[in-house]
C-alpha cells in the first residue's frame, strides 16, 4: 500500500529515505550497527551507526522506540523507530546483552551476567528501582503476556528462576538441562519453553505449577549431538508451532506445540542464535551470527524464502509492521 | 539414548519476606566436602620477568567453582566445602592424605605430577575415593597407567598434539622440522607430536634435539640460525614444555618458518585471549577473583568443582557411587566455555574437550577443527579414542 502512495506521490527520494511496510531491525555486534531490513522487498535498506557492541534489542508495543543494549557502552540506547534518533538511555549495569520489556512496555528487566542480578527498570523515569539476587550468569529473560511472571535463566546455575512482576521477588526455581540460554512464553502465557544449549534440548514447562511437561530432542543426520545448541525460541500465537534456532547446527526446528513433535528442519545460515515472527506471524526471521546474513522463513509454506546479508555478526532482531 | 531429565523444583516461599537484595539463602540440606591437594614448587629460572610465576595455579580455579557452586546452592539447598592441603616442599604428600584426607573427604582435587597423583591413587584410603587429576599431561596415564579412582580434568599431550596436526593439516603445513628439548617431558610431547604426524599423514622432514645452551644472548644471536639451518621444512614444532629456549625460535629460525607446538602456536584447555562462548564472563569472575589471569590448572579445577556441582544437583546426593555413575553417563554435559558439552570418556576418564590454539594475544582456532569428522563426537577426534585406548579400566 505505501508503495502505491509512492507512486501516486512521484516522491521517490522520499519512499527510498522512508522505511516502507514492514521494517527488521537487527543489531550487528561487530559492527556497531543496526541494520534496518525490507522483509518484502528482500532487501536492506540500510545500516547506521548504533553504539559499541549492540546485541539485545526490543520494540515498544506501541513500535514507537526501540531499546539497544549496547553492551561496551554499558548502556540500553532509547531510539525513534522513524527518525533513528537516540532519545536516551536506561541505566542497564555492566555490559548488559539480553534483557526484557514487560507488555505494558514501562519495565525493563536486564540481566546482568557479571554480578548474577537482574535490574529492574522504570522505563518512564529512566531509573534502576531494584536488582534482584539470581544464579550465575543470568542470560535469558522474558515477562510472561499477562504479565504475572518475570523468568530469568541463569546459565552456570542451570535454573530458571520465576519472579513475581508485583514484588520482584523469587517465587520458585526451576532446574532445567544445562547452559538454558532462551526463555519464551506461549501467548496464553500457560507455559514456558527453555532452550539448553549443552543438553541440546527444550524444556516445556507448565508455567502455573512450574512443572516440565516435555524435553525435547533434535536429530539430524549428519550432525553430531554435540553441533545441535538450542538458543532462541517462539512459540506462535495460537500454539500451533514453535521454532526453535539450533546455534551451530545451522538450522531451525519446526516443532508441533501441541504434540511437541519435531516436524522439519529448516537449514538456514550459520551458527542461528535469535528468532522473531512478522506481525502477522506469516513470516520468521532468524539472525545467523556467523554467516552475516538473516533468513526469512515463509511460514505457510515453511520454507527459507531469501538470506539476506545484513553486516557483522548478526545478534538480536525486532520486527516493526 | 535419551537421558531422562533430572529436575527438582524447590519451593522458596518464605524468601517474599526477605529482602531480595541480600543474596537468597535456603537451609542447606545437603553438604559436600570437597578436600583440594597440591605441594609447593621450586620458583623455575625464569626465562624473562614477564610473566611472573603463579604459586596457587588450581587453587583459585577451585574456589571459583566452589563460589558458582554455592551461588547456584543458595537455591538448591546445597553447600559445597574446599579444604586445601597445600604440602610443604619437603613434605610428604602421602602422609597429609592418609592422614587429613583419608577419613573425611570422597572427592579430591589433586593438583600434584604424574608419579605423586598414581602413587596416591594406589593407596588403600583411595579405593572409595574420586580423585580429580587438574595438572597431568601424561597420555600414560590415560593408558596403560590408567586408574579408575582417577579422572582427568586437562587435555593429555595427544589431546594437545592432535588439536595442532589437524590445524597444521588445514593450512597444509604438512613438513614438519620437529625440535625437542631435553626433558623427559620434552620426549613425552614429542612422541605425541610424532603420533599426530602419523595419524594425520604429516611428514617429519628433520628431527633435532635442543644441544646448545640456554643462554638468552649466546642463543638468540647464533644458536638459533645455526640450529636450523636444515632441509626445507613448512614448520617449525618444538616441544619445550618448561620453555627454556622454544620462545627464542620465532623470528629467528633460517628460514622464515612459523613455530608452533609449545611455544609459538600453542595448544591449550585455556588461555587469556579465549572470549567466545561466554568465556569473557568466566574471564572476568576469575580475575576479579584471583586478581591474575585464569591459568590451565585454574581451568581444570573450576571444571572438577563445577562437575561435581552438576553431578551433586542432577543426582540429588552427596554420595560417590551415584556422583560417579552421573559424571560418567551420557546426561552428564558440562559447559566449559568452549563452545561443546563436555563429558567423560568412559574409557580412561579423560574429560572430553575442545583444545584452544593460540597465539600469545591472539586465539587463532579451536580444536576440533572444522572438517575433522566422528561419528559420534567431534570431540573424540582429539586424543585416544574408544578402539584406540589401552587403559583397562573398569568404572565402579
Amino acid at each position: 500500500m505505501i508503495k502505491k502512495t509512492c507512486l501516486s506521490l512521484i516522491i521517490g527520494l522520499l519512499c527510498l529515505t522512508n522505511v516502507a511496510a514492514e521494517s527488521v531491525f537487527v543489531t550487528l555486534e561487530n559492527d556497531n550497527a543496526l541494520a534496518i531490513v525490507d522483509p518484502i522487498a528482500g532487501k536492506l535498506i540500510k545500516t547506521i551507526p548504533i553504539g559499541q557492541r549492540p546485541r539485545g534489542i526490543a520494540i515498544s508495543p506501541d513500535y514507537k522506540y526501540l531499546y539497544i543494549a549496547t553492551s561496551d557502552d554499558n548502556t540500553i540506547k532509547i531510539i525513534d523507530t522513524v527518525s533513528f534518533k537516540e532519545l536516551g538511555h536506561l541505566p542497564s549495569g555492566k555490559d548488559p546483552e539480553t534483557f526484557a520489556l514487560n507488555p505494558a512496555g514501562n519495565r525493563v528487566y536486564v540481566s546482568n551476567e557479571d554480578d548474577s542480578l537482574v535490574t529492574v527498570i522504570d522505563v518512564d523515569k529512566k531509573k534502576a528501582i531494584k536488582q534482584i539476587k539470581v544464579g550465575v550468569e543470568p542470560e535469558g529473560i522474558t515477562v510472561s503476556p499477562d504479565n504475572r511472571w518475570l523468568v530469568s535463566a541463569s546459565e552456570t546455575t542451570n535454573m530458571v528462576h520465576w519472579i513475581d512482576t508485583k514484588t520482584n521477588n523469587i517465587i520458585e526455581n526451576s532446574l532445567v538441562d544445562p547452559r538454558p540460554r532462551a526463555v519464551s512464553f506461549t501467548a496464553d502465557s500457560q507455559q514456558l519453553w527453555v532452550s539448553s544449549e549443552m543438553a541440546g534440548s527444550v524444556m516445556v514447562l507448565d508455567a502455573n505449577k512450574q512443572q516440565l511437561l516435555k524435553t525435547i530432542k533434535f536429530e539430524i543426520s549428519g550432525i553430531t549431538a554435540d553441533k545441535i545448541q538450542p538458543v532462541g525460541v517462539v512459540i506462535d500465537k495460537d500454539r500451533h508451532r514453535a521454532y526453535v534456532a539450533l546455534g551451530p547446527a545451522n538450522r531451525v526446528a519446526v516443532i508441533n506445540a501441541q504434540s511437541f513433535e519435531v516436524e522439519k528442519i529448516l537449514l538456514v545460515g550459520q551458527r542461528v542464535w535469535n528468532l522473531a515472527f512478522s506481525p502477522d506471524q506469516k513470516r520468521l526471521y532468524t539472525t545467523n551470527g556467523t554467516s552475516n546474513d538473516i533468513s526469512i522463513i515463509d511460514l505457510d509454506s515453511q520454507t527459507v524464502t531469501k538470506s539476506i546479508a545484513v553486516g557483522t555478526y548478526p545478534w538480536g532482531v525486532a520486527v516493526k509492521p | 539414548m535419551m537421558p531422562s531429565p533430572n529436575r527438582i523444583l524447590i519451593s522458596l516461599f518464605f524468601l517474599l519476606l526477605l529482602s531480595t537484595l541480600q543474596p537468597v539463602y535456603a537451609k542447606a540440606k545437603l553438604s559436600i566436602n570437597i578436600a583440594y591437594l597440591s605441594q609447593e614448587q621450586k620458583i623455575p629460572p625464569q626465562l624473562s620477568n614477564l610473566d611472573p610465576f603463579v604459586i596457587d595455579k588450581g587453587l583459585k580455579g577451585a574456589e571459583l567453582g566452589i563460589a558458582d557452586n554455592n551461588t547456584t546452592g543458595e537455591f538448591t539447598g546445597q553447600q559445597f566445602n574446599l579444604v586445601k592441603f597445600i604440602v610443604p616442599i619437603d613434605g610428604n604428600v602421602l602422609d597429609t592424605f592418609n592422614k587429613d584426607i583419608a577419613n573425611k573427604f570422597q572427592f579430591v582435587i589433586v593438583n600434584l605430577n604424574p608419579e605423586q597423583l598414581n602413587t596416591i591413587a594406589d593407596l588403600p584410603a583411595a579405593k572409595n575415593k574420586l580423585l580429580f587429576d587438574v595438572a597431568t599431561l601424561d597420555d600414560a596415564l590415560r593408558n596403560e597407567q590408567c586408574r579408575s579412582n582417577v579422572l582427568h580434568l586437562l587435555p593429555n599431550r595427544a589431546m594437545r598434539a592432535d588439536a595442532l596436526a589437524q590445524y597444521m593439516l588445514k593450512k597444509r603445513w604438512s613438513k614438519w622440522f620437529l625440535v625437542i628439548g631435553n626433558s623427559p617431558e620434552d620426549r613425552l610431547y614429542a612422541d605425541a607430536l610424532k603420533r599426530s604426524a602419523k595419524r594425520f599423514g604429516m611428514k617429519i622432514v628433520t628431527e633435532k634435539t635442543w644441544e646448545h645452551t640456554y643462554d638468552a644472548r649466546k642463543t638468540t644471536q647464533s644458536d638459533i640460525a645455526v640450529f636450523t639451518q636444515v632441509d626445507d621444512y613448512d614448520v617449525l614444532v618444538v616441544a619445550d614444555e618448561h620453555s627454556e629456549f622454544g620462545e627464542y625460535l620465532d623470528y629467528r629460525t633460517w628460514l622464515a618458518r612459523p613455530v608452533i607446538g609449545t611455544q609459538g602456536l600453542i595448544a591449550s584447555a585455556w588461555h587469556k585471549t579465549h572470549e567466545n562462548w561466554g568465556a569473557i564472563q568466566i574471564q572476568n569472575r576469575f580475575k576479579e577473583k584471583a586478581g591474575r589471569w585464569m591459568e590451565e590448572q585454574d581451568y581444570g579445577a573450576y571444571l572438577a568443582i563445577r562437575a561435581l556441582g552438576e553431578a551433586t544437583t542432577r543426582s540429588l546426593s552427596s554420595e560417590l557411587k551415584p556422583i560417579k555413575a552421573y559424571l560418567l553417563s551420557s546426561a552428564f554435559a558440562l559447559n566449559g566455555y568452549t563452545g561443546a558439552p563436555l563429558s567423560f570418556r568412559i574409557w580412561d576418564g579423560q574429560l572430553r574437550m575442545p583444545v584452544l590454539l593460540a597465539a600469545p594475544r591472539s586465539l587463532v582456532a579451536v580444536a576440533p577443527i572444522e572438517g575433522f569428522l566422528h561419528p559420534k563426537t567431534e570431540l573424540d577426534t582429539l586424543g585416544f579414542d574408544q578402539a584406540e585406548s589401552h587403559c583397562q579400566w573398569t568404572p565402579q
